[in-house]
C-alpha cells in the first residue's frame, strides 16, 4: 500500500496512506494460508471470519468479501484503518511467525472502500417489533448498537451532544487518518436504516431520565470523554490545550481553516505534546500540519509507547521530536505558556500493570522552548449522564460497571464502549455494543412473550 | 433542519434578542442554565444564557461584541439556526433563602429575570439591581419591575437612575437590609469588583462565568476556571459559583485567548456583510 511523501502530506489533512490496487488486494489475499485453526480469528476482537474473506478477495469477489466481514463488523472502513491490528489480527496470523503477517487491516479497508464506491445497500431489517430503545451516544459503540436493533426490528432514537454524529470517530481522529466522508458514509447507512439520529440532544438534560428511562430499553454509549489534566502549576495559562480541544477545534470546528470557519485556534510556532498515546500522537501530527516544530514529552521509554508503532514511525517522519524519560512538572509563562519545565525520569522496578515504573532524577530539570502545550494523558467517562442515573455501579475510574453482556445495575440499561471500559479502541467499543445490543433484543423478545 | 428564529430585536445599543424554537431545550430549561448555538456550517460554537421561556421557545438576549454575535443580530424571524443544543450547566442552587439581591450589568441582565423569577417561586423577597454604562445600554427594566419586589437602576453617567456603578447601590442595600443571599451577574470586571461589597458581610454571593467554551458538556476543559484554588470546569461544575472564591483574573487572562484572531473574524464578516449589502449595518 502507498504512502504519500512525507513533505506533501505534513501540508494537509488528506490521508496519508492511499490504499490497495486491487491487483496488490488479490495478490496478499492469496499469501493467506487458510488455517484450519485459524489463530487471526482469535486476535480479532469480533471474530471477523478472516480467512473467508480472505478466499473471497483472492478470488476477485469483493462485495462477496464485504458481505462476509459485514457480519462481524459494521463498521470495516473505519477498523480496517484505525484497529491495533498488530496486536490483533495481524498480530495472530500464523504467518507472522516466519515472514510478514497477511495484511488483514489494509485488506478489509479495501474491501469496505470498494464496496461503499459500488453504493452498498444496507441490510434488511427484521419485522418491526414495536418496541423503542434509545441509544445515547454516536462513537462507534452507539452506532454499532443502534444499527444492530434496528436490524433486530427495533425502533432506535438515537441522542448525540455534539452537532455531529461519530463520536471520536469526527472530533478526535484526524482526518489524515481517517477521512471524515467515511464516518459519514457509515452514518448515513445507519439512518437509512431508519434509526432516527437527534444530534444536540444531551442526554439527562435535552431529553429527561423520565424521558430516557420511558424506552423499553437504554443503551449507553457516551464514552471517555472527560479530558484529564496534569494538576501541575501553569496549567491555566494561555495556550494551554487538552488533546480533545485542540482535536475537536481542529478536526470538528475545522479550526485550520480559519477565517473560513469561524473557530480559531492558536497558531504556535513550538509545541509540546505530553502523553505517549494514539492520542498524543495525533495531536503532535495536527500540530505539525499548522506549521509549528512539536516535541512530544513522555515519561516512560520510546518502547513503552501505548501508541500503534506505525503511528509513532510516522509521526518520526513527519518530524516530531521525541523526549522520552521526562515529565513535565511546570509550565512556564506570564499570561501565555513560554515553556515547560521538565524532570528526567528513571526506569525502576515494576509498577502494577508489569512496566517499569518511571522515577524522577532529583535535581535533573531543564526547559523546553514552547508557545503551546498539548496534553494527552487520558481521559474518563464523563459523568454527566451516567452520574445522575440513580442505581448504577461504577467502577475505580468512574466506568460504568457491566456484565459480559452489558448489563448495567439497572435493569433495561445497558453500556459498553469506553463508558464501560475506560478508554479503549473502536473494535471493543463496537464488540461490546453488539454483545449488548443482542442482549438487549432478547431481554425485548422475553417481554413481549410475557 | 435547524432551529427557527420566531422573534428577534434590538433592546439597546448593541443589545439584541432572539426567540429560538427549540423545545428540546425550552421544555427542560432552568434558571441560570445556558444553550449553545452554531448558527451555520462554518459557525463557532458560542454559549449563551437561557434569558426566558415561553412554550417551545427560548430567549437569548446577547451584546454584539464579534463575529457570532453580530451575525446573530441579522436574524431575522423565519431564519434557521443550524444548532441549539442545551439545557447546558447546572440550574441556580434555589431554596427559601429570605431576601434575594439579584445585581446585573450589562448584557448581564440577560440572565437576571429568570433568576428573579424563580426566587420568588421559592417564596423569597427580591430586590433588583440593573446597572449600565448609559440609558442606551440599559435592558429589561420593565421586566425585572414586574418580577422584584424592589428595583433599582444605575447608570455610570446618571442619564437613567443612580448615578454611578451597581456595587454603590448594592453597598447601600447590603448596609440597610442586611440580605440573605446575592447574585451579581456581568462583565467578569463587574462581578469581581462588586462581589467585594457582600464580602465583609459574608453573604453568599453567586456569580455566573462566562470563559470560552467548545461544547459544553465537560468534553474539552476550554473553559476552566479556578474555584477555591481548584480547577473546575464552567459548564458542567458551574457556571455559577462562590462569587468569593473565583479566581478572577484567571477567568479574564483566559477570555483574551483569541483577542487577534477575533479581530480577523469580525474585520472579514464586516467587510463581507457591507460589500454585499449585508441584511445589518453594525457600528
Ligand atoms: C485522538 C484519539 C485517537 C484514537 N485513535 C484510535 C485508534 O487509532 N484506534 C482505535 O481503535 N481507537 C482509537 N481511539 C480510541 C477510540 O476512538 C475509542 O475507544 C472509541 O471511540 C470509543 O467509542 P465509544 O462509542 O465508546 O465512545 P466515543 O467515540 O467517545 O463516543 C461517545 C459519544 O457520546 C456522546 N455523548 C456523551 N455523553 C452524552 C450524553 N449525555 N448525551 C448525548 N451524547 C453524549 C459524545 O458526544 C460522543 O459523541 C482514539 C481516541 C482518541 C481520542
Ligand atoms: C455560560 C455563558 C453564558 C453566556 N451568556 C451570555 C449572554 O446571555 N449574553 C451575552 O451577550 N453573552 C453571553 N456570554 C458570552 C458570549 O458567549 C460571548 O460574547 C460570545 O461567545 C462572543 O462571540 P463572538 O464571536 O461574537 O465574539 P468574539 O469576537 O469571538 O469574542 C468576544 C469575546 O467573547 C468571548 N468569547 C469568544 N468566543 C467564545 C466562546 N466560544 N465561548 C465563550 N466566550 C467566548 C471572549 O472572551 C472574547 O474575547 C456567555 C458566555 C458563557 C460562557
Ligand atoms: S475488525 Fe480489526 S481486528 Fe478484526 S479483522 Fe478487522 S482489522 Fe482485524
Ligand atoms: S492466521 Fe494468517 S494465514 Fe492463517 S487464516 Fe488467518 S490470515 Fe490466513
Ligand atoms: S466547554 Fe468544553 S469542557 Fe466546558
Amino acid at each position: 500500500m502507498a504512502e504519500r511523501p512525507v513533505a506533501e502530506r505534513v501540508r494537509d489533512f488528506s490521508e496519508v496512506d492511499t490504499g490497495l490496487s486491487p491487483q496488490e488486494a488479490i495478490e496478499e489475499a492469496q499469501r493467506c494460508l487458510q488455517c484450519k485453526k485459524p489463530s487471526c480469528v482469535k486476535g480479532c476482537p469480533v471474530e471477523v471470519n478472516i480467512p473467508a474473506f480472505l478466499a473471497c478477495v483472492a478470488g476477485g469477489d469483493f462485495l462477496g468479501a464485504a458481505r462476509i466481514i459485514k457480519q462481524d463488523n459494521l463498521l470495516p472502513a473505519i477498523c480496517g484503518r484505525v484497529c491495533p491490528q498488530e496486536v490483533q489480527c495481524e498480530g495472530a496470523c500464523l504467518l507472522g511467525a516466519k515472514d510478514s503477517p497477511v495484511r488483514i487491516g489494509d485488506l478489509e479497508r479495501f474491501v469496505a472502500d470498494y464496496e461503499r464506491a459500488l453504493a452498498p445497500r444496507p441490510p434488511t431489517r427484521a419485522e418491526p417489533t414495536g418496541r423503542r430503545v434509545a441509544v445515547v451516544g454516536s462513537g462507534p459503540a452507539g452506532l454499532t448498537a443502534a444499527a444492530e436493533l434496528a436490524r433486530l426490528g427495533h425502533t432506535v432514537v438515537l441522542f448525540e451532544s455534539l452537532h455531529e454524529p461519530g463520536g471520536v470517530l469526527v472530533y478526535g481522529i484526524p482526518g489524515f487518518r481517517l477521512p471524515k466522508d467515511i464516518v459519514r458514509a457509515e452514518i448515513d447507512q445507519i439512518r437509512e436504516m431508519g434509526v432516527q439520529i437527534l444530534t444536540n440532544h444531551l442526554a439527562g438534560t435535552s431529553v429527561s431520565l423520565p424521558e430516557l428511562l420511558a424506552f423499553d430499553a437504554v443503551f449507553l454509549g457516551t464514552g471517555a470523554g472527560l479530558p484529564f489534566f496534569l494538576g501541575i502549576p501553569g496549567e491555566n495559562l494561555n495556550g494551554v490545550y487538552s488533546a480533545n480541544e485542540f482535536l475537536t477545534r481542529v478536526n470538528l470546528m475545522h479550526a485550520d481553516r480559519f477565517p473560513e470557519f469561524d473557530t480559531p485556534v492558536r497558531h504556535a510556532a513550538r509545541v509540546v505534546v505530553v502523553g505517549g498515546g494514539n492520542v498524543a500522537m495525533d495531536a503532535a501530527r495536527v500540530a505539525r500540519r499548522l506549521g509549528a516544530r512539536v516535541t512530544l514529552v513522555y515519561r516512560r521509554r520510546e518502547e513503552d509507547f501505548p501508541a500503534r508503532k506505525a503511528e509513532v514511525a510516522r509521526a518520526r517522519e513527519e518530524g516530531v521530536e521525541f523526549v522520552t524519560c521526562a515529565n513535565p512538572v511546570r509550565i512556564l509563562g506570564d499570561q501565555c505558556v513560554t515553556g515547560v519545565e521538565c524532570e528526567r525520569m528513571e526506569m525502576c522496578g515494576a509498577d502494577e500493570s508489569g512496566r517499569p515504573e518511571p522515577v524522577a532524577i532529583p535535581g535533573s530539570q531543564f526547559t523546553i522552548d514552547a508557545d503551546m502545550v498539548i496534553e494527552a494523558i487520558g481521559q474518563g467517562p464523563n459523568p454527566l449522564l451516567i452520574g445522575r442515573l440513580p442505581g448504577l455501579a461504577y467502577g475505580r475510574r468512574g466506568n460504568v460497571l457491566v456484565d459480559g453482556e452489558g448489563r448495567t445495575a439497572i435493569p433495561k440499561v445497558f453500556a459498553a464502549g469506553d463508558v464501560a471500559t475506560g478508554a479503549a479502541t473502536v473494535i471493543l467499543a463496537m464488540g461490546g455494543a453488539k454483545k449488548a445490543a443482542r442482549a438487549i433484543d432478547r431481554m425485548l423478545r422475553d417481554r413481549v412473550g410475557e | 433542519m435547524g432551529y427557527k428564529v420566531r422573534m428577534a430585536g434590538q433592546l439597546a445599543e448593541r443589545i439584541y434578542q432572539v426567540w429560538i424554537e427549540a423545545p428540546h431545550v425550552a421544555r427542560h430549561a432552568l434558571a441560570g442554565q445556558f444553550l449553545v448555538i452554531r448558527i451555520d456550517e462554518r459557525g463557532e460554537r458560542i454559549p449563551l444564557t437561557i434569558s426566558a421561556v415561553e412554550g417551545d421557545l427560548v430567549r437569548v438576549i446577547f451584546m454584539a461584541v464579534g463575529k457570532t454575535t453580530y451575525q446573530l443580530a441579522t436574524l431575522r424571524p423565519g431564519d434557521e439556526i443550524r444548532d441549539v443544543v442545551g439545557p447546558l450547566g447546572k440550574p441556580s442552587e434555589m431554596a427559601r433563602y429570605g431576601h434575594c439581591v439579584i445585581v446585573g450589568g450589562g448584557a448581564g441582565i440577560a440572565c437576571c429575570p429568570i433568576i428573579a423569577r424563580a426566587a420568588k417561586a421559592a417564596g423569597n423577597r427580591v430586590t433588583g439591581i440593573i446597572g449600565a454604562r448609559s440609558s442606551a445600554f440599559l435592558i429589561l427594566e420593565d421586566e425585572m419591575r414586574e418580577v422584584c419586589d424592589e428595583l433599582y437602576v444605575a447608570t455610570d453617567d446618571g442619564s437613567r437612575g443612580f448615578h454611578g456603578f451597581a456595587a454603590d447601590v448594592l453597598k447601600k442595600v447590603v448596609t440597610e437590609k442586611r440580605p440573605d443571599r446575592v447574585w451579581v451577574i456581568g462583565p467578569a470586571i463587574m462581578m469581581k469588583v462588586t462581589s467585594e461589597v457582600t464580602r465583609p458581610a459574608g453573604i453568599r454571593t453567586i456569580v455566573s462565568l462566562n470563559p470560552i467554551m467548545v461544547d459544553g458538556t465537560g468534553m474539552c476543559g476550554s473553559c476552566r476556571v479556578v474555584v477555591d484554588g481548584k480547577t473546575r470546569f464552567a459548564c458542567v461544575d458551574g457556571p455559577e459559583f462562590d462569587a468569593h472564591l473565583v479566581d478572577f483574573d484567571t477567568l479574564m487572562m483566559r477570555q483574551r485567548m483569541y483577542l487577534e484572531e477575533e479581530k480577523v473574524a469580525l474585520e472579514q464578516f464586516s467587510s463581507h456583510t457591507c460589500a454585499c449589502g449585508g441584511r445589518k449595518s453594525h457600528g
